[in-house]
């Protein structure tokens, strides 16, 4: 029990996704414009991340070493394909602002990544816990830098205002200023993981 | 004109790292050097390219099997695939060509950048100049190769600043990728200024 | 039971059969979810055009013009003589904050509402070209865009309400109220191109 409770800590705090392993920037900067938008992208990569991770952990032992890589992105891809249709069927608008986002979770190093370094040397529950807490990591590092973003861009967070509607400092909203969120939001993370 | 117009937009106004946010892996992970940065961006502008024409072509025959939903499993396939084959025959055709594009090779099946561009031309939705359609052979390679120009752009400007930078002394808590990441921002700022040019 | 050994049979058959049990998975869940995505992407043309006809007779069309950051698609409402009775954006990539604004801006109650005026009839151009419409601040070039798009809507009106308004069809093809920034072919392209949505 204290061990499944270690592996999904893990991934939220100790080894963080992007503030740690500082993996799956593209998703983390291009998706972040909002609160909304940078939970929805972390809940589609927590959907692959858990399905991936018990399924590779099921066949390892049928997968041969040397083409494990291919068959993890098998995996992977399919059940990005998956993701792709189920949100086009439920939530098409969701889909259609994350966009070309959801396909390139294929290429998400955190999916591949745990695939390698947890799933094929863990068991079944313990792989789905990792992919739980790696996949919640990551929701609650694209929440918080949505809503950093959207309250400095538009002053609301989670479309709710905040400060009075003529308020926002638009560059957060846009390109550079995802890239400058993140960066400050990260040596904050590193000041206070010094202490 | 309209081709040199997909160059202008592709690598300044819409920046595939800087505007688009597609292969920051590699632009925060490889731009250290200015050798590196240029050797890397040579060995995607090669493969993107190549890439874009294949998956171009596999997608025209997955419409006609009405298995569009394979797309994703496919595209990844191929692009890890040619990678693959890439390096071998690299390998065996030009050695010298191998040593300086080698080592960047396995690092880029896993770049967004190829799998996401692939995925633009293949459903036509990347953006060309003056509202010209997004179609056909022809304008998907020279977007894809404009990207990738871009791509190479970005990452050997940012390689420069990133050599000069680390020579200055920097808060402790601003080391590494944070700093990495407010240098990216003014970059992007920078090339906010080329938007609505075409 | 002990791991497979990578030898050459063993790779091929693994890689083989996980690849073959993924495609008939995904081409399960695809025939599941297939009659949903369709009923979705139908639900959403209806209710955008319910939204631009507001409750009314009318004609919807759907038309783009090139805008700042990319093509402008607006789904246009028109009663019988032509006058705006909505519209809705369905795509944009203008800058967020700015130009993204053209979404809320010239419907009613906003700051440039264009319902109720007739492409035929009024000038539908910004102010500042000397027509009835206030542009987005800082954003004239979105705004120009949008009023291009509504009037592209507009000639592709006429043309399938032929004769009837001919008169408004030469206006709005020649017209002195066409911003000068435009490029005819684009608007033509786009004309040729803007597909009849709803014709009650």
């Amino acid at each position: 029990m204290n061990n499944a409770l270690k592996t999904l800590t893990n991934g939220i705090l100790k080894e963080n996704p992007t503030f740690g392993l500082v993996l799956g920037m593209c998703p983390t900067l291009a998706t972040t414009s909002s609160a909304v938008n940078g939970m929805s992208m972390g809940l589609a990569t927590m959907f692959v991340l858990i399905c991936s991770n018990i399924v590779i952990s099921l066949l390892k032992n049928v997968i041969p070493d040397k083409v494990r890589i291919p068959a993890f992105i098998v995996v992977i891809a399919t059940f990005v394909s998956i993701l792709q249709l189920l949100m086009q069927a439920y939530v098409p608008a969701i889909y259609a602002t994350l966009g070309l986002f959801i396909p390139l979770i294929v290429v998400n190093c955190i999916v591949l990544g745990r695939a390698e370094a947890f799933a094929c040397k863990n068991s079944v529950g313990l792989s789905a816990i990792d992919g739980l807490g790696m996949g919640l990591g990551f929701t609650l590092s694209l929440t918080l830098i949505g809503a950093v973003r959207e309250l400095l861009g538009t002053g609301c967070i989670f479309g709710a205002h905040l400060f009075d509607g003529q308020y926002g400092a638009l560059i957060f909203v846009l390109a550079p200023g995802a890239f400058i969120c993140l960066g400050y939001i990260m040596a904050l993370v590193q000041k206070l993981m010094k202490k | 004109m309209i081709y040199f117009l997909i160059f202008i937009s592709a690598i300044f106004v819409n920046n595939i790292v800087l505007s688009q946010f597609l292969g920051i892996c590699p632009f925060l992970g490889v731009s250290k050097k200015i050798d590196t940065a240029l050797g890397m961006g040579a060995a995607v502008t090669f493969v993107l390219t190549l890439a874009t024409i294949v998956t171009y072509l596999l997608q025209k025959l997955l419409v006609v099997l009405g298995v569009e939903f394979l797309q994703t499993i496919l595209f990844i396939l191929v692009i890890a695939a040619l990678v693959q084959s890439i390096e071998i025959v690299l390998k065996k055709v030009s050695p010298s060509l191998y040593q300086a594009l080698g080592v960047f090779l396995p690092l880029i099946t896993t770049n967004c950048c190829l799998l996401g561009v692939a995925i633009l031309v293949a459903n036509g939705t990347y953006k060309m100049p003056g509202g010209a359609p997004a179609e056909g052979l022809l304008n998907g390679t020279l977007f894809a190769f404009a990207t990738a120009l871009g791509f190479s752009l970005a990452l050997v400007l940012f390689a420069g600043i990133r050599e000069q930078l680390s020579m200055n002394k920097i808060p402790k808590a601003m080391q590494g990728t944070p700093i990495a990441l407010l240098t990216a921002g003014i970059l992007a700022m920078a090339f906010m200024g080329f938007s609505g040019v075409v | 039971m002990a791991k497979l050994e990578s030898t050459f049979k063993n790779m091929v058959l693994s890689l083989t059969a996980i690849t073959l049990v993924a495609a008939a998975g995904l081409a399960a869940v695809y025939m599941v979810t297939k009659a949903q995505i369709d009923a979705q992407k139908e639900a959403a043309q209806n209710a955008a055009k319910i939204e631009v006809l507001n409750g009314q007779e009318g004609t919807a069309i759907e038309c783009s013009a090139d805008g700042f950051g990319g093509p402008i698609r607006l789904m246009v409402g028109f009663a019988a003589n032509g006058d705006i009775l909505g519209y809705k954006v369905l795509e944009h990539q203008e800058t967020p904050g700015l130009g993204s604004h053209i979404a809320e801006w010239f419907q009613e109650g906003g700051k440039g509402n264009i319902i109720g005026m007739n492409p035929g009839k009024n000038n539908m151009t910004v102010s500042k070209d000397g027509g009835e419409v206030d542009a987005i601040t800082a954003a004239t070039i979105s705004s120009r865009a949008f009023l291009k798009a509504i009037h592209n809507a507009y000639g592709q009106f006429c043309e399938q309400n032929g004769n009837a308004v001919a008169t408004d069809s030469v206006a709005c093809y020649t017209g002195a109220s066409m911003p000068k920034d435009s490029a005819e072919c684009v608007m033509h392209h786009c004309c040729s191109e803007g597909k009849e949505v709803n014709h009650e």
